[in-house]
């Protein structure tokens, strides 16, 4: 009886601190686990405006800005923002966040992208306000 | 009388071809978009342009789409092996079921019915280039309720 009280008390203060640790982004943080180094919102901004083999980068569809409404270069089809501070569905999915990286990564730079390219991308993504 | 009669199989068998030759054989499927929906195909397709009703090409073009998915039309659109095989399957079972020919085109504006439906004479090449349009896979520029398989001549608005 009294085991159960504490692991009680113990659950209630995790789901108060809670709000504290939700601003990191549980994808980013697997990347992170991965890599065992550090990621620069620098590194990925330069990424995002690379030109790579094909004529495209991560801005031909995305625009300038992760924040803003995008468009498909080939299709028209629209794109929501990318930045979840335009977006909130954004780098929610794991597998949704690999399956484009793994597409887009192929287009726009014509190879697969490195778990630190990863990092790098998201951490500029989410650093966009 | 022998006459009369290899006449009328001849006319018969005509008539018979002529039916067969609609389109070369390349007609598309009635209905277009059939009742069963399947959420994974329409919004893996529509993740970048509108998912295109199974009936408008036959079931060995949609093998050969989904087989190369790494390399659709210039684009890596890859997907799971789980979500290729269930959006195969239902694509496969939905295709064209008025496709006679032995034909599998990849592009739905290389058949037959697509190319006798938007002849140049009716419709100006210049059309297709204009920005409200930019290509002629995007159905929904001109048939607005495309994505739903209404190809319905009176619902077809063309932009300027």
């Amino acid at each position: 009886m009294k085991f159960t009280f504490h692991t009680s008390a113990l659950l209630a203060c995790a789901a108060l601190a809670l709000p504290l640790v939700v601003s990191a982004n549980p994808i980013l943080d697997g990347y992170k686990a991965e890599t065992k180094g550090t990621f620069s919102a620098a590194a990925g901004e330069k990424l995002y405006k690379t030109v790579g083999p094909n004529q495209l980068s991560c801005a031909s569809c995305h625009t300038d800005s992760p924040k803003n409404a995008g468009k498909h270069a080939k299709t028209n089809k629209a794109i929501d923002p990318l930045a979840p501070s335009a977006n909130a569905q954004r780098f929610t999915d794991a597998a949704k966040v690999e399956k484009w990286f793994k597409r887009n990564c192929n287009d726009a730079l014509g190879r697969a992208c490195t778990t630190q390219e990863k990092g790098d991308f998201m951490t500029y993504v989410l650093s966009v306000k | 009388m022998k006459l009369v009669k290899s006449l009328l199989l001849v006319t018969l068998a005509l008539a018979a071809v002529g039916v067969q030759a609609k389109y070369n054989g390349e007609d598309r499927g009635r209905p277009v978009m059939p009742a069963e929906i399947n959420a994974k195909m329409q919004a893996e397709c529509s993740g970048c342009h509108m998912a295109f009703p199974p009936g408008l090409l036959p079931a060995a073009s949609w093998k050969k789409v989904m087989t190369g998915l790494d390399k659709h039309f210039g684009t890596d659109a890859s997907l799971s092996a789980a979500d290729t095989k269930e959006i195969t399957d239902y694509l496969v079972k939905y295709g064209s079921n008025r496709w006679t020919a032995s034909t599998a085109p990849l592009r739905i504006t290389e058949s037959e019915w697509f190319k006798a439906k938007h002849l140049s004479g009716e419709i100006s090449p210049a059309v297709w280039k204009r920005e409200s349009v930019k290509s002629a896979s995007n159905c929904m520029a001109c048939h607005s309720g495309a994505d739903k398989g209404d190809y319905n001549e009176r619902n077809i608005h063309i932009p300027k």
